[in-house]
């Protein structure tokens, strides 16, 4: 409904017969001209005393006519675009059919495997055979249940071991990736579940973190102590800024747990006795397997007689990591069969018709909030010690808006949809770190696209939890947002 | 005493930027009922295109004062219709398409614009703090001594009356556009239902449009005025005064215009006589606490109407 608003508006704007084309892109020239002026036209420059103007008129020129020919084309293509869209989505159902025909996902699967297989035995894939069944045995698995999950699987276990994976990739990018595929399944129970718009998320994020990197420097408590500690700390704080908001709803809900993450934030830089202030901690000790550390002599590689590297310890971190996320998933999908689960989405779906069912709104909320801030709060710690180093320059408003969007943009409850917004927002822009200044541009720029083509996210059906009889994908417009 | 008159002076001073910059958001929430969060940013580029105008008009010391009285009139009339501009253009992009959509939807664009703009700022002007030129900034000081005693003098300066007086006629003449006029009369009756009034002919649309652009070009003056009286500005004060006029707009009672004016002025005058008389490390903590509070036992603001919920 909302998609075909939004088409039927744009083929709105879209003038026919040639002059009316030429007029309408005169007047996004001149729109773009005005919103280019001065503000790009004109750089301005510290000169030893005073600022300097810089003139870039021939670059914003050419951008101008960028937009003129662009949307010129748009106009003159747009219309005849009609009939060849329509074509696409009937060649995608066709395929879809097709997809179903040949057995669907056991088919693509095993056809996989068979490739994996093949690559394995020509010994292309990992440096030793064995860990090759870290890709094959999920895939295996994968064919039996006829599930793209074990795919995934199988593609995220396999990967520090991936031909082409060095240190770079496996810290900057997997790492990275399945911090912010777990910070948004941790979310998604708060916003996607419980319908409860959370904008100062990142401040148990920061609690995780922070707990972990006091406890390590007060007590010399280790990160496995500390990681459930951390969680619980964090769920705790849920509970305490949980408490004070239960009444409120929607954009007031959302406007104070923003403020919430703030004052955490300020709290964080200003109570230098105890965080350190803006310096923030460092020497944050790393993680050990079963008291082996990750270091040259007497550690990880001497006990297995390996040669030591400081890649061992970036995969060691990478399947921390990875088990703490697939953790994350599997307790959600869980908990949404509880008692609990089912009364969050029923608070999602309507507040009112949810009490008057005798379900005990605090609690329900409560739950949902200490739940998600437990998750954030394993995140946190875990990201205290990746880094070795936190400062509060890594908990802004920005973490939680960017949380929120992976949320939003995956499809609201959508598990896997999370997980491919994360990939796809948080990889994409690492790959680029080379473009640095432009790179929040274009995510930003990308989230209002992405958003405008699919207001429902990019994972737009629903499997719900309970159905009376067969169980069935249904759209995600059925599924209601939630008041807060 | 003239510690305390100063701290009021300054107070209202900082409160009527941040009550400028809150109607913006009351406005669009009234009318569309989401959070622009791209309204801070707004108001940043709204200061840097008064930046780069007083830069290219290039007064100098020299200048008679009336000169510089026109030039900030000129660049006030200027930026905000290049402002206006960016409101009108952010609307039709990101909000009209997802018109209608679910809640969350516009939510996120806002926050995307919010990184385009700021990113953007950051590229074209460098991410360094800009200094207005001393030349404008010596024209601009003195000020009304209020009072005096034991050597230390309350001042009212130029650049406050300027500013105050600014808020209070802008105040005025919106007040006078909502209640009087057929663009405040749609803008209402968008308010309370859309669909109705756009059966009795109303151009919803047009109406959303110009919400935006009237928003747009009072940030752009409170860009103007956060510019003329720190003299400093980076692409980085959106955020910041963006997140404080917003409370303010929800202190005050979110789609109410006196109640953004009003939670500004708090927000403002709590943030100087926090940092005037406890510390100005925890202002921000102060600001936001009175949120909560204000919220948790009266969740439609000060001056907001309650939210009546039908089954």
């Amino acid at each position: 409904m909302a998609v075909t608003t939004a088409q039927s508006g744009r083929a709105a704007t879209v003038k026919s017969g040639i002059s009316a084309a030429v007029a309408d892109a005169l007047i996004a020239a001149v729109i773009a001209m005005l919103l280019a002026l001065p503000i790009l036209t004109y750089k301005s420059v510290e000169q030893q005393t005073s600022l300097e103007v810089v003139s870039r008129w021939p670059w914003v020129l050419v951008g101008v006519a960028a937009v003129f020919i662009g949307r010129l084309a748009l106009n003159l293509i747009w219309p005849r675009l009609g009939g060849a869209s329509d074509g696409l989505a009937r060649l995608g159902t066709v395929l879809a059919r097709l997809f179903e025909r040949v057995g669907g996902w056991r088919t693509a699967i095993g056809a996989l495997l068979g490739l994996t297989l093949a690559a394995s035995s020509a010994g292309w894939l990992a440096t030793s055979r064995w860990l090759d069944l870290l890709l094959i045995v999920p895939l295996v698995i994968g064919v039996w249940r006829r599930s793209p999950a074990w795919l995934f699987l199988g593609l995220a276990l396999f990967f520090p071991f991936a031909p082409g994976a060095t240190r770079y990739y496996v810290e900057n990018f997997g790492i990275l990736v399945l911090i912010y595929v777990m910070l948004g399944w941790g979310l998604n129970v708060v916003v996607g579940l419980a319908g409860l718009l959370d904008l100062g998320y990142v401040a148990f994020y920061a609690v995780g973190a922070y707990a972990y990197a006091l406890l390590a420097q007060h007590f010399g408590l280790s990160f496995w102590i500390c990681l459930p500690l951390a969680g619980i700390l964090a769920a705790f704080w849920g509970v305490i800024l949980g408490f004070p908001v239960l009444r409120l709803r929607g954009d007031y809900l959302a406007i104070v747990t923003l403020a919430f993450g703030e004052i955490i934030r300020i709290v964080l830089i200003n109570w230098q006795s105890l965080t350190g202030g803006p310096n923030g901690i460092s020497g944050i000790p790393r993680p050990t397997l079963f008291g082996l550390e990750f270091k040259a002599e007497g550690g990880f590689a001497d006990y297995f007689g390996l040669e030591h590297t400081s890649l061992h310890r970036i995969i060691f971190l990478y399947y921390i990591i990875l088990a703490m996320a697939l953790a994350t998933n599997w307790a959600t999908i869980r908990l949404r069969r509880l008692p609990v689960g089912r009364a969050w989405e029923a608070l999602r779906e309507d507040e009112i018709a949810c009490r008057s069912l005798g379900i005990n709104i605090t609690n329900t909320k409560l739950t949902a909030f200490s739940i998600g801030a437990m998750f954030g709060g394993f995140a946190g710690a875990f990201f205290a010690t990746k880094q070795g180093f936190i400062s509060p320059e890594s908990f802004t408003f920005w973490e939680s808006a960017i949380i929120l969007a992976i949320v939003v943009l995956g499809g609201m409850g959508s598990q896997v949809g999370v997980a491919v917004a994360a990939l796809v927002m948080i990889g994409g822009t690492e790959l680029f770190r080379d473009l640095e200044i432009y790179r929040m541009l274009v995510f930003g720029a990308a989230m209002v696209a992405v958003m405008v083509w699919r207001p429902r996210g990019v994972v737009s059906g629903r499997v719900p939890t309970i159905a009376l009889g067969a169980t069935r994908r249904i759209g995600s417009d059925l599924v209601k947002e939630g008041h807060g | 005493m003239e510690y305390f008159v100063q701290q009021l002076i300054n107070g209202v001073t900082l409160g009527s930027i941040y009550g400028l910059i809150a109607i913006g958001y009351t406005m669009v929430y009234g009318i569309i009922g989401m959070i622009n969060f791209a309204h801070g940013d707004v108001f940043m580029v709204g200061s840097f295109t008064a930046l780069l105008l007083f830069l290219l008009i290039g007064l100098t010391a020299a200048s008679p004062l009336i000169v510089i009285v026109l030039a900030i009139v000129g660049v006030l009339i200027v930026a905000m219709a290049l402002t206006a501009v960016w409101g009108w253009t952010i609307e039709r992009l990101a909000y009209r398409p997802l018109r209608g959509s679910f809640r969350l939807a516009p939510l996120i664009t806002a926050i995307g614009m919010s990184i385009v703009l700021s990113n953007m700022v950051q590229i074209a002007q460098g991410a360094r703090v800009k200094n207005l030129p001393p030349d404008i900034k010596d024209r601009l000081s003195g000020g009304f001594q209020v009072m005096e005693s034991n050597g230390f003098a309350a001042v009212v300066s130029y650049r406050q009356l300027i500013i105050v007086g600014v808020t209070i006629a802008l105040m005025a003449l919106f007040t006078w556009i909502i209640t009087s006029t057929p663009l405040g009369r749609a803008q209402r009756a968008c308010e309370q239902d859309r669909t109705m009034a756009a059966l009795t002919g109303v151009d919803v649309d047009r109406t959303i449009s110009l919400t935006f652009v009237i928003g747009a070009a009072l940030a752009a003056v409170a860009g103007v005025m956060f510019l003329v009286y720190y003299g400093a500005i980076d692409f980085y004060i959106g955020f910041v005064a963006g997140i404080k006029a917003f409370t303010a707009a929800v202190l005050g009672g979110i789609g109410s215009l006196p109640g953004a004016m009003l939670g500004g002025l708090l927000i403002g005058l709590i943030e100087v006589f926090w940092a005037g008389y406890v510390g100005s490390e925890y202002k921000d903590v102060a600001a936001f606490s009175l949120l909560a509070i204000v919220l948790i036992f009266r969740p439609e603001g000060l001056l907001g109407r309650p939210e009546i919920e039908k089954v």
